[in-house]
């Protein structure tokens, strides 16, 4: 496939970063001056709702998780606008709020390169000619912003939000309601938020990172964007990955390798059982072969989701670390929708049952037939999120979830006596 | 145009009306909460009706007791 390129008017004379070192080009801490110096200024007056043919070309996807293709998020937000009074402008929401206990990227990215993503808000402002703008992040993610915002004078239209440190206050919906009325909680919504989100406005929220890829695309076109990556996974992304060595935030290609990346991250792949990929919504897959991508085959690519990587070593039993991370997500439903209230719990206790001493072969039908009955079923996907670490537990721990209703654990460390 | 049944979870506290109106469409589950018997495409929050349950879908939204139904010829099939 050759990609389309439409570009906007060139108004910096340079070349964008080489290599998959992007997001962070302008080093650790980088300020206004250091910021510019790497990227050159925004040429903010020549954006307008043409960057949507651009951002479609460069095929950037969100980097929050849900991977939806940027472009059509903005085109709906336009769609929504047109014909509206003036009061209706749409808001714009930069979504920094990772409740991703395993995931760093977000808060790492506020903090080192804040101004990339207010660039990248100023500049899909523009693209929909938005009203008010809201930079949404928890506090670790704050101070940085904060004194970012102070270095500029073209962005007194942001504020700044605090988001609660809870696993689903960086939904859509929840980051809307939380900045409107308060509490962070999904909301049921019948209408797409880019038609009504935020007091009843067309709402535009896109992940920080999205954002700060943004402002590169309309800095340096969209066939620079797809010069790392893949044609069905264009561009870079942050990965923060976990596991026995210790946390490494990494930036790579899209379509990348896992091996790659754990080799990247320094973990010997040799020591690992399992990796779990896109968090605790994500999937556990064994880690040769497979491909970080939100498109292709599930027996090949492994969607990367907001980009967490976590490997699990050897001597861990899988089974009862994915039961903690299920009573974990139990624990951090928003307790506003049934299925999900009683599901989740419902799940969590036959998962420690399996996990710790339960030998009823029936525990696994029973996890089957609950994980069934919660998806699709709330405001939100956090029950879809949780039925699929689930039922991908159960089938790259296959073989542990016999040895356990056999009554033994193939794991050392496995709690099993 | 067919309609669509949307259940909003947040309201919903399992009273089961929906479910004795529209016993084709809807079971209950462990907790008594509406079960779509069909999704589409995953999804059991918008549930097709057919012209034949027209009727008892919308005395349904109008008899939930906690107003949590509504009907619509479209569905949100956003990815936000």
């Amino acid at each position: 496939m050759t990609p389309v390129t439409a570009e906007m008017p060139k108004v910096v004379d340079r070349q964008g970063p080489s290599g998959t070192h992007r997001l962070f080009a302008a080093g650790n801490d980088a300020g206004l001056a250091e910021h510019v110096q790497t990227f050159g200024a925004l040429p903010l007056h020549g954006v307008d709702a043409r960057l949507i043919d651009v951002v479609e070309a460069s095929g950037l996807t969100g980097r929050g998780g849900a991977a939806f293709a940027s472009w059509r998020k903005i085109a709906a937000t336009v769609d929504a606008r047109s014909g509206a009074p003036l009061e209706r402008k749409p808001v714009v929401i930069a979504n920094g709020a990772e409740g991703e206990p395993l995931s760093f990227k977000d808060k790492a990215l506020l903090a080192h390169a804040p101004h990339l993503v207010i660039d990248g808000l100023l500049t899909a402002a523009r693209a929909v000619s938005g009203g008010q703008l809201f930079i949404y992040a928890t506090d670790a993610g704050l101070p940085a912003v904060e004194r970012a915002l102070a270095q500029r004078h073209d962005s007194r239209s942001i504020r700044l939000v605090a988001a609660p440190e809870t696993f689903i206050s960086g939904e859509a919906s929840a980051v809307v309601n939380g900045i409107a009325n308060g509490p962070a909680l999904p909301t049921d919504h019948r209408r797409r938020l880019s038609e009504s989100g935020f007091k009843g406005r067309p709402t535009l929220v896109l992940n920080v990172e999205t954002l700060a890829h943004m402002a590169l695309i309309a800095r340096y076109g969209s066939a620079w964007f797809r010069t790392e990556g893949s044609d069905r996974d264009p561009g870079t992304r942050l990965v923060s990955v976990s596991g026995p060595a210790g946390d490494r935030l990494l930036e790579v290609a899209g379509d990348a390798g896992l091996g790659d990346v754990l080799s990247s991250a320094d973990i010997d792949t040799s020591s690992i059982q399992a990796v779990l990929v896109g968090g605790y919504h994500g999937r556990w897959v064994r880690p040769m072969g497979y491909r970080l991508s939100p498109t292709g085959p599930a027996s090949h690519t492994v969607r990367p989701g907001a980009g967490v990587v976590h490997a699990l070593p050897d001597s861990v039993c899988g089974l009862e670390t994915t039961a903690q991370i299920v009573g974990y997500l139990a624990n951090e439903s928003a307790k506003q929708c049934g299925p999900c209230m009683y599901g989740l719990p419902a799940m969590a206790r036959v998962l420690n049952s399996l996990a710790y001493g339960g030998r009823d072969p029936q525990l696994v039908r029973e996890l089957g037939r609950l994980s069934r009955m919660v998806t699709g079923r709330g405001a939100c996907h956090h029950p879809d999120g949780a039925a699929q670490l689930v039922g991908s537990a159960l089938e790259a721990f296959s073989a542990e979830v016999a040895a356990h209703l056999a009554g033994t654990c193939t794991k050392r460390m496995g709690r099993r006596s | 145009m067919s309609e669509t049944l949307h259940i909003d979870w947040t309201r919903c506290d399992g009273r089961g009306l929906c479910t004795e109106l529209l016993p084709t469409l809807l079971d209950r589950d462990d907790w008594g909460y509406p079960l779509a018997k069909r999704a589409t495409n995953g999804d059991r929050s918008n549930v097709a009706v057919r012209p034949a349950h027209s009727e008892a879908a919308r005395e349904a939204v109008y008899l939930c007791p906690k107003m949590a139904l509504s009907l619509a010829n479209q569905v949100a099939g956003f990815g936000q």
